[in-house]
């Protein structure tokens, strides 16, 4: 393979979900700092075609319960809720998943996910599939802007509010959740501010609060703490925005981004290696993502072989990436087909009812809870780690039983068309991975008579497992 | 077959039940036709660095994701300072299932208060360690990593894996992901879900998997590792495969055991088996109570409480699980004051469970800490350092020189 196919096909990997054999065509033309423009220009606001077309799921507004705490009637609101709750997120992420299968603008769908990772909220806690929507469509939007604005954002989104408790948060007994979380986990990184940070700043965020019935960020003002707070070395009567404000300004903010987003698109770094010092002049004072993400693309480590050892494919991105090179959608039925149309969207009606009830059998989504990594739920507010995390034998199960339920479901007339002996490269160029080492070359060669072993075989590579 | 003992240990005691089973699984190995490969592999030979049988064990962690609240877990009731602290969520003596020394279990712990009447639970009060951090992720690494001087990052189990050869049934995890605690540079613990594992396909694709995952020079250290695990989860089958052999066939479930009693069931299966393994872990998760706690915690209690007892009465009688030892930990305690979410944030020192026959329980280990005397953020000194209780267990229960493994000496308590 060239070697602007194989860097826009890692580009795609990275920054996408893969690109299939016939955009590669039409993309190698360009040369790969097109490819990089064409990917940065299907950020913000920009159209999706295939995206957009996709009917959003319908969630039912938030009620609040009148019924008395522990009451039949309330234990019955209770398991309505869950019943609509189980329906509305079986929707979201079917949609979620289906969005990333179809897109045009592949970057922002993949910095949705990141942020996603990022800042990382689970609708096990927050329970309501709709306060998740509105986040998702938050870091599509504003993913590839400003940082700061993100991040003031993201700090009055209602699942973010309910998921660490800055809407309970009252200037009494401030709560410590979000402050310390925001600094060290979404801003700054750990080692760079003292538990007197965490304080002040979590009495500059009392009074937040979140309403329910509106959907809408308040100030409480009664209960925001008024009196002079320091922190980060500023003094005075500081508010959340204000330290959200101060913290993104810090040196070693910018550092703890640059490496975030380095390690999520290229091979994992520290905030402190030498690669990161390369990267923080572009995000600047504007705090600038898009420019940031450019500079991480055009830097010439971004295409060495470190990079294209350096990360294994988280579950969402294996899943969309196969999914779209075998032609499934999210149910696991052929792209296009009436099947695929988004189901499982219509308003939960009550509980135990069969309106509504998700997809039966397996899906996208349900393969990759199987894989450890269920859209819209990670496992703690620190999102889920890299490479390692993903590589045990009960992975290496789970992985063989999705790879099956991939190829039985995909049309390999391809594979099945091409002699027995060419198989294993078709199915690489089907892949769009560049090509197999010796070791798997051999194991795929004696699978290579059945397509349907033969590519689940490729499957659970490691050339494709890696990203 | 018949002189496999000999190939044990020189000194090691010898425990005829365990000879004849790994006679058994040797002969069912042949019978089932496994190749030339699985044979020169014998796992079960490989206890003399890895621990001996003779020492007890296994050992089960339970890991509390998310800082369990010591206070409300086991509680100074009679503590003017705890009623203080606590005005909200404060348990009342009533409410409470007593201990000595002016402590209570929650509740919710009915189950462990069984145990601890019957001499079966300990309890070590005030575990941490210096410079306790309030962060989760780093407070959690420290506990999975035991910060041993070399700063290499491996699990402390890790370590003992590495030193220990490559038998993936030296430890397992029961769900989808594998704890720090249980990696190592060079060797890794087994991640299952079920005490089976099946692998469709026909005999041409089974060939082509096991090369799949096969050493290959040609692949870099990620690669590697993604094959290994490959590699791991055949060598769990073919290892799973001989334990059942002869009885009946379980059923694979298709998914994780969601709750604690259900990943504790698959640790009974395997030890009832008489699986070699010597370490077990086992997870919960949501322990993070910064708002409503009094529900959330009490709900979590109910399930540790309910996933412990069933699972050590079900081990009741058996001839592989007598020395079963189980250890809970979280990687902090909460803040003795409460917030006004109803909740409690990041703290230090908590008291952690240690429970099985062979446990001298019905008695506290280590001291309580004062309430009256908190540390510049308002948490809790810790009095038992962790890493003493993991130079026990691993003393103890895994049967091997705990200073090999925590980077340093710490004493041991007399709890097993």
């Amino acid at each position: 393979m060239d070697q602007t196919r194989s860097d826009i096909a890692l580009l795609y990997r990275r920054a996408g979900f893969g690109a299939l054999p016939a955009e590669l065509d039409v993309l190698a033309t360009g040369g790969y700092p097109a490819a990089v423009e064409g990917l940065l220009a299907g950020t913000g606001t920009a159209p999706d075609g295939p995206g957009d077309a996709l009917a959003v799921p319908v969630f039912a507004p938030y009620v609040r319960s009148t019924a008395g705490r522990g009451t039949p009637a309330a234990l019955a609101a209770a398991r309505a809720r869950n019943a609509q709750l189980r329906t509305e997120l079986a929707a979201l992420q079917s949609w979620w998943l289906d969005r990333m299968i179809v897109t045009a603008t592949p970057l922002r769908e993949k910095l949705t996910l990141l942020w996603h990772g990022h800042f990382a909220t689970g609708v096990s806690k927050v329970r309501d599939a709709g306060l998740m929507y509105k986040q998702n469509q938050l870091f599509r939007t504003a993913g590839a802007g400003s940082f700061e604005t993100l991040t003031q954002a993201v700090a009055k989104d209602g699942a973010m509010m309910l998921w660490l408790d800055t809407d309970t948060d009252k200037a009494a007994h401030p709560n410590e959740n979000f402050a310390r979380e925001l600094m060290e986990l979404f801003t700054l990184g750990i080692g760079n501010y003292t538990q007197a940070d965490v304080t002040a700043a979590a009495r500059s965020f009392t009074g937040w609060t979140f309403d329910r019935v509106t959907g809408q960020f308040r100030l409480q003002a009664r209960q925001h703490d008024t009196g002079s707070k320091t922190f980060l070395g500023r003094t005075g009567d500081l508010g959340g925005e204000d330290v959200i404000s101060i913290i993104v300004g810090q040196p070693a903010s910018a550092r703890f981004v640059a490496a975030g987003l380095w390690s999520h698109l290229a091979y994992p770094v520290t905030p402190s290696d030498p690669v990161v010092t390369d990267l923080v002049a572009a995000y600047g004072s504007g705090f600038d993502l898009t420019a940031q993400l450019r500079a991480i693309f055009l830097h010439p480590a971004f295409r060495s072989p470190t990079t294209r050892a350096g990360l294994v494919k988280q579950p969402i991105e294996y899943l969309v990436g196969a999914a779209r090179s075998l032609g499934l959608d999210s149910r696991l039925q052929p792209a296009g087909t009436a099947g695929s149309t988004p189901a499982g969207i219509a308003p939960a009606t009550s509980a135990g009812s069969a309106a509504g009830a998700p997809h039966a059998g397996p899906t996208l989504a349900t393969l990759a809870t199987s894989l450890a990594q269920t859209p819209f739920d990670p496992p703690n507010v620190g999102g889920w780690p890299q490479n390692a995390y993903w590589l045990n034998s009960a992975t290496a199960l789970a992985r063989l039983r999705v790879a099956t339920q991939l190829a039985r479901r995909a049309d390999l007339s391809a594979v099945a068309d091409a002699p027995v002996a060419q198989r294993p490269g078709v199915v690489a160029g089907l892949l769009g991975i560049d090509g197999w080492g010796p070791t798997t070359l051999g194991a795929l060669a004696q699978a290579a008579p059945g397509p349907e072993a033969l590519v689940t075989l490729a499957l659970t590579a490691p050339e494709y497992v890696l990203n | 077959m018949t002189d496999l003992p000999t190939m044990l240990p020189e000194g090691q005691h010898r425990q005829p039940r365990r000879i004849g089973r790994r006679q058994f699984l040797a002969g069912a190995a042949v019978t089932a036709g496994l190749g030339v490969a699985a044979l020169v592999e014998q796992p079960w030979h490989a206890w003399s660095g890895a621990g001996a049988p003779s020492a007890g064990g296994p050992l089960v962690l339970v890991t509390m994701y998310g800082g369990n609240d010591g206070l409300n877990t086991v509680i100074p009731v009679d503590d003017p300072a705890y009623h203080a602290a606590r005005p909200t969520l404060g348990y009342q003596a009533d409410q409470t299932l007593p201990l000595p020394d002016g402590l209570a279990l929650n509740g919710k712990l009915t189950g462990l208060k069984r145990l601890w009447d019957a001499g079966q639970l300990a309890i070590v009060r005030g575990v941490g360690y210096p410079d306790s951090s309030l962060s989760h992720f780093e407070s959690m690494d420290i506990w999975q990593t035991a910060n041993p001087p070399d700063g290499s990052g491996t699990g402390w189990l890790g370590r003992w894996l590495d030193a220990t050869g490559t038998d993936p049934m030296r430890a397992i995890s029961v769900g989808s992901t594998l704890p720090p605690a249980l990696r190592g540079e060079r060797s890794a613990a087994s991640a299952v879900v079920a005490d089976t594992v099946t692998i469709g396909g026909n005999p041409a694709f089974q060939t082509a998997l096991a090369s799949l995952t096969g050493a290959g020079p040609d692949r870099g250290t990620l690669a590697a590792t993604v094959a290994r695990s490959g590699n791991d989860l055949l060598a769990v089958r073919r290892d799973l495969d001989r334990l059942h052999t002869g009885r009946a066939a379980p059923t694979a479930p298709a998914g994780a055991p969601r709750d604690l009693t259900g990943q504790l069931g698959v640790v009974a299966d395997l030890i009832r088996a008489g699986a070699p393994t010597r370490v077990y872990q086992v997870s919960l998760s949501s322990f993070d109570t910064h708002s409503d706690e009094r529900a959330d915690q009490e709900r979590l209690l109910a399930e540790l409480d309910a996933g412990l007892s069933s699972f050590l009465t079900s081990l009741h009688g058996t001839a592989h699980g007598a020395g079963t030892v189980v250890a809970t930990y979280s990687e902090f305690g909460r803040r003795p004051a409460e917030n006004a979410s109803g909740g409690t944030d990041h703290g230090t020192a908590a008291p952690l469970f240690v429970a099985g026959p062979t446990v001298k329980g019905g008695q506290f280990y280590g001291d309580q800490p004062s309430l009256s005397r908190l540390d510049p953020n308002g948490n809790l000194v810790f009095t038992v350092d962790f890493r003493s209780v993991y130079a026990t267990l691993l003393d103890r229960v895994v049967g091997v020189d705990p200073s090999a493994f925590l980077g340093g000496r710490y004493p041991t308590l007399d709890l097993v």
